[in-house]
């Protein structure tokens, strides 16, 4: 029954994504208010009406109701609770309820915060969502039902994939999505823009928190996943450019890059054109990500299982969203205008070079990604483009990215001199060369790609300093603490997301400089040393977990003689599909992790263990962290608060005449 | 007797565990060669990191490649005349993959020509724009009205 | 061309590369031996264990060499089909039992049939390597001079034999 009734308020949703995609839309290109009005109330019943279809499949899956095909596939009796919640978005078709969920989840969103905006503008956007809904309600219905019955019912479930029995499978795809998803507002602004013709400065700065939030959330949702590959697979790796992680990082790029063209068309006005593009480029890649990845077309250990059917009914819905955006573009963005100008030397020419950086090594992780299939294709036989490809190609390009992140704050708008930045940076640089010069020596070892990871974050650091400094320095107010609190959120929130990148640059670079691994034989009482840190094998005891017997060791890490750490590496047997599974034990520290992994149990009572010293790695998805932070700081800022509590002086201009235009 | 039982009280004596592979120098070579090489039967994984069986056969035979002396392009040779480019994750540099290598430096050169090109073109349309008196006086009123932006 | 229709021209491109990739199968590896001599090997034979095979045995003639196992489902799928080819006295099929044990093997063959005159045993799966091979069953079409003409990957199924390894088997044999 209850599944039943979550079907039913699939199609009802069906229904009303389509009256909200049409109908304000329509009703804004003809200037008719009542249709317009359609819109929000549409918007709200939309969520609430896949949250009762949502809600209806956790029920199912809650109470092990086995004669839903999909809870029987995902799921078992022996799991627990949490995981059988999660094994909702599990494979296919539960995760696209949950793609669906979290775009109502962002529609609801628009319609709570969206007063400020002209009625039109408002319409549109969520039209365009609402017509974006309308792909995945009817893909879902047609060949991707969650609901579909087992008659009759399976008596045990096939168990959730005991790698995704993990807490990161509770945070990883919902966080990731809430990103993917997010990019769709910025999509649904871009087309308005582009519909209702008023690109102006305005736009650009109520797209700006949306972007930013959903590229908080996607970055999370990146760092979670290479996180949990780290602690899960077993051999300490936590980045692979495997097909379906370039798909989550090729909007992460886009977006980054968007989120710093919306900083120039909103401060000056310009390069509007561009930026709509990037919006509609960024949710695009989030769309093609969700094809790649359950098409069958590219090989991945994440892709789902595929069914040539769905591939076709994905391709022609990117077809269609893809395809049309980029038709109103082509019919549309030559009409903009052009905004302020400002010199090849200027802020606004520093974040334009960061947008080309960044939009290359999206497009060049799209090449690699995609290149066997084109070769396959056009019967040029068969290659793989793995990570020595991308490492290759994608350092040379982020390098620069993150040399200018270190100017471009300290660029005066509109025109800059060049000079005069090389004067203001030069303690700043001679600070970063020396530190890359002289810490890998006393750090024991020295290599180019060391010294050139430390030089890139010290350099960002030493900057953020002397942009601080100069903000001190130049602020009004009276005390340093009051020029200081003078200094607007998103300069902090900038701040500390390029620290944050800093931090991520250090991680992986220490990491790769200095990481260690050990694979030896230890028969009981034995140890193994790495580096300062010894190892002691004390055996390996049976427990029972809840749906798994596993073998479990224990191993004594000491250092100078004093205790440092107790792991408990464990081999585990999942009861319901035999499958086995290695659990890698981990001591997280500040400055090192120290992992563990059991191998194989040997002829003569020796286990086989892995064991890794991983210097700073946690600096790597703690900068992730730090990066989102800085984008909620910014998100933070007064003056989008203030906008939505519609204060006629702090509404810009421009948007009080597109109003008037419109109405 | 006191002396044997202090003994058998105290620590227990920790012997150094001993490597797993045979010769840690061989594995060492092998793991940097098999890093870069792909397990053709697994869904997208290093022939270092998998588990199937096809993998620790073609380990085995690389391990002993190396014992017997030969060159890493003499090994990969051996892979890739078998099973193709496709065993390799550094796509060869070749005709049909001159694309792939020299297409990310070409988007980044163009990229940064199209970019320069812009902002000079539009530095020069900006200053075609000239501003009457009339409009130099509007923006002195509304500048003197003043509203402290955030 | 006006630069505002080039990202659409580029999406467009793609699109039609997505489409074909639909139809696809991006783990089929094809092989680099086709068109290249037969690995040599000289493998023990299964059922008289004293006696060996090797492809220069079979020099003169065409043939298909099939790899199996007795651990292999697809290879009981395509058995039937191998036990037709081999009653229609069109080509002769010789085995190889990869990785396999000797007394399921001969089990296996018992159970279902045989229709290899020789079946050659590589116990290690070295010769498998050498010919390429990365799972079972695998077949390839050897023609006189001991080149490789064709490779299956996977099953054989009636349609491919009649469509593909019979009229090529025709080809060679008239040369």
């Amino acid at each position: 029954m209850i599944p039943e009734i979550g079907h039913y308020a699939l199609i009802l949703a069906l229904c009303v994504a389509l009256v909200q995609g049409i109908l304000p839309i329509y009703g804004a290109a003809v200037g008719n208010s009542s249709l317009m009005s359609v819109a929000a109330p549409a918007a709200r019943s939309l969520f609430f009406l896949v949250l009762i279809a949502f809600g209806c499949l956790a029920y199912a899956f809650a109470e092990k109701d086995f004669s839903v095909l999909y809870v029987a596939a995902t799921s078992n009796s022996q799991l627990p609770l949490h995981y059988r919640l999660a094994a909702i978005w599990g494979a296919h078709e539960g995760s696209l309820l949950l793609w669906t969920f979290i775009l109502t989840i962002w529609m609801f969103a628009v319609t709570l915060f969206s007063s400020h905006l002209p009625e039109t503008m408002r319409s549109r956007i969520l039209g365009v969502m609402g017509l974006v809904s309308v792909g995945f309600l009817l893909f879902m219905l047609s060949v991707s039902n969650p609901f579909e019955r087992l008659i009759p019912a399976a008596a045990e479930g096939r168990d959730l994939n005991p790698l995704l029995q993990d807490p990161g499978m509770v945070l990883h795809p919902p966080m990731l999505y809430m990103g993917y998803v997010g990019f769709s507002v910025a999509f649904a602004f871009a087309l308005a823009a582009l519909l209702g013709g008023n690109l102006d400065a305005a736009w650009a700065r109520w797209s700006r928190p949306w972007t930013t939030v959903a590229w908080c959330f996607l970055t999370v949702g990146i760092a979670l996943g290479s996180w949990w590959a780290y602690y899960e697979l077993g051999w300490g790796g936590w980045w692979f450019w495997d097909p379906v992680e370039n798909a989550s990082f090729m909007p992460w790029l886009a977006g980054t890059a968007l989120i710093h063209s919306l900083a120039v068309t909103d401060k000056r006005g310009g390069f509007k054109v561009w930026t709509v593009l990037l919006a509609i480029m960024a949710f695009s890649l989030s769309l093609l990500g969700t094809f790649l990845v359950r098409s069958g077309v590219l090989t991945s250990v994440h892709a789902f299982a595929t069914d040539p059917k769905r591939g076709m009914f994905i391709l022609a819905f990117l077809a269609v969203v893809i395809g049309g955006s980029l038709v109103l573009y082509a019919w549309r963005a030559p009409r903009v205008g052009l905004g302020g100008g400002f010199a090849t030397v200027s802020r606004e020419g520093l974040l334009l070079a960061n947008n080309v950086l960044l939009v290359t090594a999206a497009a060049s992780v799209l090449l690699g990604t995609l290149y066997p299939l084109f070769m396959d294709a056009l019967d040029l036989g068969k290659i793989s483009v793995g990570p020595p490809y991308f490492d290759s190609v994608f350092a040379p390009l982020i390098t620069p990215a993150l040399f200018l992140m270190g100017i471009g704050p300290l660029a005066q708008w509109k025109k800059a001199s060049l000079p005069d930045l090389g004067k203001r940076l030069r303690w700043a640089f001679g600070v970063s060369i020396v530190t890359a010069l002289v810490l890998p020596i006393v750090l024991g070892e020295w290599t180019p790609l060391l010294s050139l990871g430390i030089l890139l974050a010290v350099w960002i650091f030493a900057t953020a300093v002397v942009s601080v400094r100069e903000r001190i320095a130049h602020g009004d107010g009276g005390s340093v603490v009051a020029r200081l609190a003078g200094v607007p959120r998103a300069y902090w929130g900038m701040l500390l997301a390029h620290c944050g990148i800093a931090v991520f640059v250090v991680g992986v670079t220490m990491v790769k400089g200095f990481e260690t691994e050990k694979d030896v034989r230890m028969n009981v009482g034995e140890t193994a040393t790495i580096g300062d840190y010894t190892f002691r094998f004390d055996g390996v005891r049976d427990v029972m977990g809840p749906n798994y017997v596993a073998a479990q060791g224990a191993f004594h890490v000491s250092r100078d003689g004093r205790e440092a750490a107790v792991l408990h590496p464990e081999k585990r047997r999942y009861t319901a599909t035999n499958q086995i599974m290695t659990e890698a034990a981990i001591d997280t520290g500040l400055v090192r992790d120290l992992y563990v992994s059991l191998g194989e149990p040997l002829d003569d009572g020796a286990w086989s263990v892995r064991l890794y010293h991983k210097p700073f790695v946690d600096w790597i998805w703690g900068g992730c962290l730090i990066m989102a932070l800085g984008g909620v700081l910014a998100v933070s800022d007064r003056r989008y608060r203030l906008s939505w509590r519609r204060e006629p002086q702090t509404v810009p201009v421009g948007a009080q005449l597109a109003g008037r235009q419109m109405a | 007797m006191l002396i044997v039982m202090l003994v058998l009280s105290g620590p227990t004596w920790a012997g150094e565990a001993r490597p797993l592979a045979d010769d840690p120098v061989v594995e060492a070579r092998l793991k940097r060669l098999a890093v870069e090489l792909r397990c053709l039967v697994c869904q997208n994984q290093t022939l270092a990191d998998s588990d199937a069986p096809l993998a620790e056969d073609l380990r085995r035979e690389v391990r002993g490649m190396i014992v017997k002396d030969m060159s890493d392009e003499e090994i990969i040779d051996f892979l890739v005349s078998r099973y193709g480019d496709f065993v390799l994750y550094r796509p060869p540099l070749k005709a049909t993959t001159t694309l792939l290598w020299v297409g990310p430096f070409v988007l980044l050169v163009g990229g940064g020509i199209a970019l320069v090109v812009a902002l000079r073109r539009r530095g020069r349309k900006v200053e075609e724009v000239v501003i009457t008196d009339d409009e130099h006086r509007r923006v002195e009123q509304l500048l003197s009205q003043g509203v402290k932006r955030p | 061309m006006n630069k505002f229709l080039l990202p659409l021209t580029i999406f467009g491109i793609m699109l039609g590369f997505l489409a074909v990739g639909l139809t696809l199968n991006p783990r089929e590896i094809p092989s680099p031996l086709v068109g290249k001599a037969a690995p040599v090997f000289s493998l023990p034979q299964l059922h008289e264990q004293d006696k060996v095979f090797s492809p220069d045995d079979m020099k003169g003639q065409v043939w298909l060499l099939n790899f199996w196992a007795s651990w292999c489902s697809g290879c009981r799928t395509e058995h039937p089909v191998l036990m037709d080819l081999a009653n229609s006295g069109l080509v002769p099929i010789y085995g190889v039992d990869y990785k396999d044990q000797r007394g399921e093997a001969l089990a296996w063959l018992d159970e279902w049939g045989n229709p290899y005159p020789i079946v050659a045993v590589d116990a290690a799966g070295r010769v498998g390597i050498d010919y390429g091979v990365y799972g079972v069953p695998e077949t390839y079409v050897i023609d006189k001079q001991g080149l490789i003409r064709y490779k299956q990957i996977g099953p054989l199924d009636d349609e491919t034999v009649e469509k593909k390894i019979l009229p090529l088997v025709k080809e060679l044999q008239a040369k």
